[in-house]
């Protein structure tokens, strides 16, 4: 099993964070942790992986033959349909920020209540 | 009866789906009756199977997959009697918090019972699960829908700020857990908690185990608001609708830490049983760090739901302690003083929830001598200071008293005098803000600029002349609740016994996987004549500091100075909680750091 795809985790999940830390706008925030999800879908599909393996479908392939984990498939799928909710609900709420606030600055809008 | 499990969780979910469909057929007061009616339908099924779990383990697994020679194929849910416990503590929860918001509430659309609904599902969910990536599922579920909850008032900008904070911070939260189900699943080839517990005892201490661990450990305590995780929840509880802080200070962080407790007993006791001191130690330190800084913080807030989230954290601080000794005692101790703490805190917000009904405002300066004429009210709320500062005999003292035994048993002497001084703080913060606000004792002109009202729309109509039954009501049933968890004398023995089942792994195992069951005996333990000393000490703080903090700067030479010097100490842990989600995530990198390096202790 090749290392790579734990550098690549790894990565973007540091990518990710610094992102959300040093945001200065919701919207790019919020894509900073879509980043940091994509690398547990790396690290998820990558644990998975068997060399030379094939799709875990047995309708046309022999039984015995060797197919990659299909687990964390199901498992990155849920993770998909998990975090689709929380980015959407995130942005309605960055939209009514917008709205309310006329920026999408985190400073900005904690400064306008103080 | 092994069926209610999951009919617990999906009768509420089909319930708020029904809602959203047929929202506009059905009049708000059919809406607010089926909520109510769904709510108590899990509550009286999480209880027939809290009875029926007794001192077993009730296994379901979902379309009957059953495991095969040790693996398990499908996913199940394994009830221990903690988790049907805390299930049935929830959903009960959710009946009055639900009774309370119908007055409290004018919604045309029942959005809200819906979110309340879903929220329920995850919370109960989460707590009946013995599946790992179930667990994070359920995790997910109820923070969207307490999210959702938090930002109700999205004509606010402190809602919106709050609800975004809470948000951020849980989802870096949930990504922390899913990349370590990702490595221990890779290690263990397991979702499931027992196989994967069976695995990592004949594995042992992994550089993979301690990463995993973590991970998992991290974002279970970002969600139970553990310092330096917390951040976000005193923005968030501030600004909730009162109704669903009931739920959120009441339940929800309690819940992170029965996760913790979850996946230690089950999981990673096998591989890291060998490092319990170092796993310990780090535990308990972060615990009682907690404790002191809610403690401290509280006693700084002048706005009345910011000063309950803190004394929420610092109870967190406590449960992270009872759990965090890794012991069954200590165990037994938390479940008793959650139940406790939890009627405790849901009461506290329930008075303020009131006052905000009554009175439209939520600062305590600002509230100064207005609450006289509610006196039913304020009685109320200072019981639930007097209980949070763990007046003996009652629910929140026995709790405390049992993780102080746990504690001293296993060679923390130093834990109950500390604990003691964060209830002592705790209590005194809600005292005082108390007589300020019930009796319109201390100083009015204190004008702390109450930031938070000029932002905060009133919940209610304002200008309501006299409380309704629907929001009275509740607020007594909390405070029987808090009494009753002291009162009644089997309440120890249960917890002790369903604390030997949750902290038993081989019949986890077995129950799983096979049916065989042995229970060994066990005992509880009544409290100590010191653990009473303990509560009076605390309780005794509680009352001079209120004292000190109403009339201090009138009555005793020096206290002048004293509070000024203390107030510029705290004026930089203050300052970090700035509101800026940027420094809660460089809060939450350094302090997921620092646990993997001290875990990481248990490599050499």
């Amino acid at each position: 099993m090749s290392v790579y795809p734990y550098i690549v985790a790894a990565w973007l999940l540091g990518a990710g964070l610094y992102g959300v830390m040093s945001s200065r706008n919701y919207v790019h925030l919020i894509i900073c942790l879509t980043v940091m999800q994509a690398s547990t879908y790396v690290l998820l599909l990558s644990v998975g992986y068997v060399s030379h393996g094939k799709a875990p479908i047995f309708a046309d392939i022999p039984t015995n033959s060797t197919v990659v984990d299909p687990v964390v498939q199901a498992l990155t799928l849920t993770d998909v349909v998990v975090e689709a909710t929380v980015v959407a609900l995130l942005l309605a709420l960055v939209v009514q920020a917008n709205k309310r606030f006329n920026t999408v600055d985190p400073d900005a809008m904690t400064r306008m209540r103080e | 009866m092994n069926q209610l499990a999951p009919l617990a969780v999906a009768v509420p979910l089909l319930g708020a789906a029904l809602l959203v469909l047929g929202h506009s057929l059905v009049p708000r007061i059919a809406a607010e009756l089926l909520a109510l009616g769904l709510a108590a339908a899990s509550t009286v099924m999480t209880t027939l199977l809290l009875i029926h779990v007794g001192h077993g383990l009730t296994i379901y697994w979902f379309g009957g997959w059953h495991p095969r020679e040790g693996v398990a194929i499908g996913i199940d849910f394994a009830v221990s009697a903690i988790g049907a416990g805390l299930a049935a503590f929830v959903s009960s929860l959710m009946v009055l918090a639900l009774v309370f918001s119908i007055r409290y509430l004018d919604v045309r659309h029942p959005y809200y019972q819906v979110m309340m609904l879903t929220f329920m599902a995850g919370m109960v969910g989460f707590c009946l699960s013995g599946d790992l990536f179930n667990m994070f599922v359920m995790f997910e579920l109820m923070s969207v829908a307490a999210v959702a909850l938090v930002g109700y008032k999205i004509s606010e900008g402190a809602a919106l700020e709050g609800g975004l904070n809470f948000a951020v911070i849980n989802t870096i939260g949930a990504f922390l857990f899913l990349l370590g189900i990702a490595l221990i699943y890779a290690h263990t080839g397991a979702l499931n908690l027992g196989q994967m517990g069976a695995s990592l005892r004949r594995s042992g201490d992994d550089r993979v185990v301690v990463v995993a661990f973590t991970l998992i450990v991290g974002a279970l305590l970002i969600k139970a608001a553990v310092v330096p995780f917390h951040f976000w929840l005193a923005d968030a509880y501030a600004v909730a609708l009162t109704p669903v802080c009931l739920l959120l200070a009441g339940a929800m962080s309690e819940l992170g830490i029965y996760g913790v407790g979850q996946v230690w007993f089950t999981a990673f006791q096998g591989a890291l049983g060998s490092h319990l001191h170092v796993v310990r130690a780090i535990l308990v330190g972060a615990g009682l760090l907690t404790a002191l800084w809610g403690g401290a913080m509280a006693l700084t807030e002048d706005h009345l739901k910011r000063l309950l989230a803190f004394v929420t954290i610092s109870f967190v601080g406590v449960f992270l302690i009872g759990v965090g000794l890794l012991s069954e005692d200590g165990v037994a101790g938390t479940a008793v003083y959650v139940l406790a703490d939890g009627f405790a805190k849901a009461l506290l917000f329930a008075c303020v929830g009131i006052l905000q009904h009554r009175l439209g405002k939520v600062g305590q300066h600002r509230l100064h001598g207005r609450g006289r004429s509610m006196v039913a009210t304020g009685v109320l709320f200072t019981a639930g200071g007097l209980l949070i500062a763990t007046v003996p005999p009652f629910g929140p003292f026995l709790g405390k008293a049992m993780i102080d035994d746990a504690a001293i048993k296993a060679g923390y002497g130093f834990v109950p005098p500390l604990v003691a001084l964060a209830s002592g703080l705790c209590g005194a913060a809600v005292l005082a803000a108390g007589a300020r606000v019930f009796c319109g004792w201390g100083d009015p002109g204190r004008d702390a600029p109450d930031l938070a009202d000029e932002d905060t729309e009133p919940e209610t109509r304002e200008g309501q002349t006299r409380t309704p039954a629907t929001m009275f009501g509740p607020a007594l049933v909390l405070l029987a609740g808090a009494v009753a968890c002291g009162v009644w004398s089997g309440l120890p023995g249960l917890a002790a016994s369903a604390a030997h089942r949750f902290t038993d792994f081989p019949g986890y195992h077995a129950a799983v996987f096979g049916t065989a069951r042995h229970l060994g005996s066990v005992k509880s333990s009544s409290p100590q004549w010191f653990d009473y000393l303990y509560g009076a000490a605390a309780t005794a703080l509680a009352i001079v500091l209120a004292g000190l903090e109403l009339w201090g700067e009138r009555g005793v030479p020096g206290w002048k100075r004293a509070s000024a010097a203390v107030a510029a100490a705290m004026g930089p842990i203050r300052s970090l909680h700035s509101g800026r989600v940027g420094d809660y995530t460089a809060a939450l990198a350094l302090g997921i750091g620092v646990l993997g390096v001290l875990l990481a202790a248990t490599l050499v």
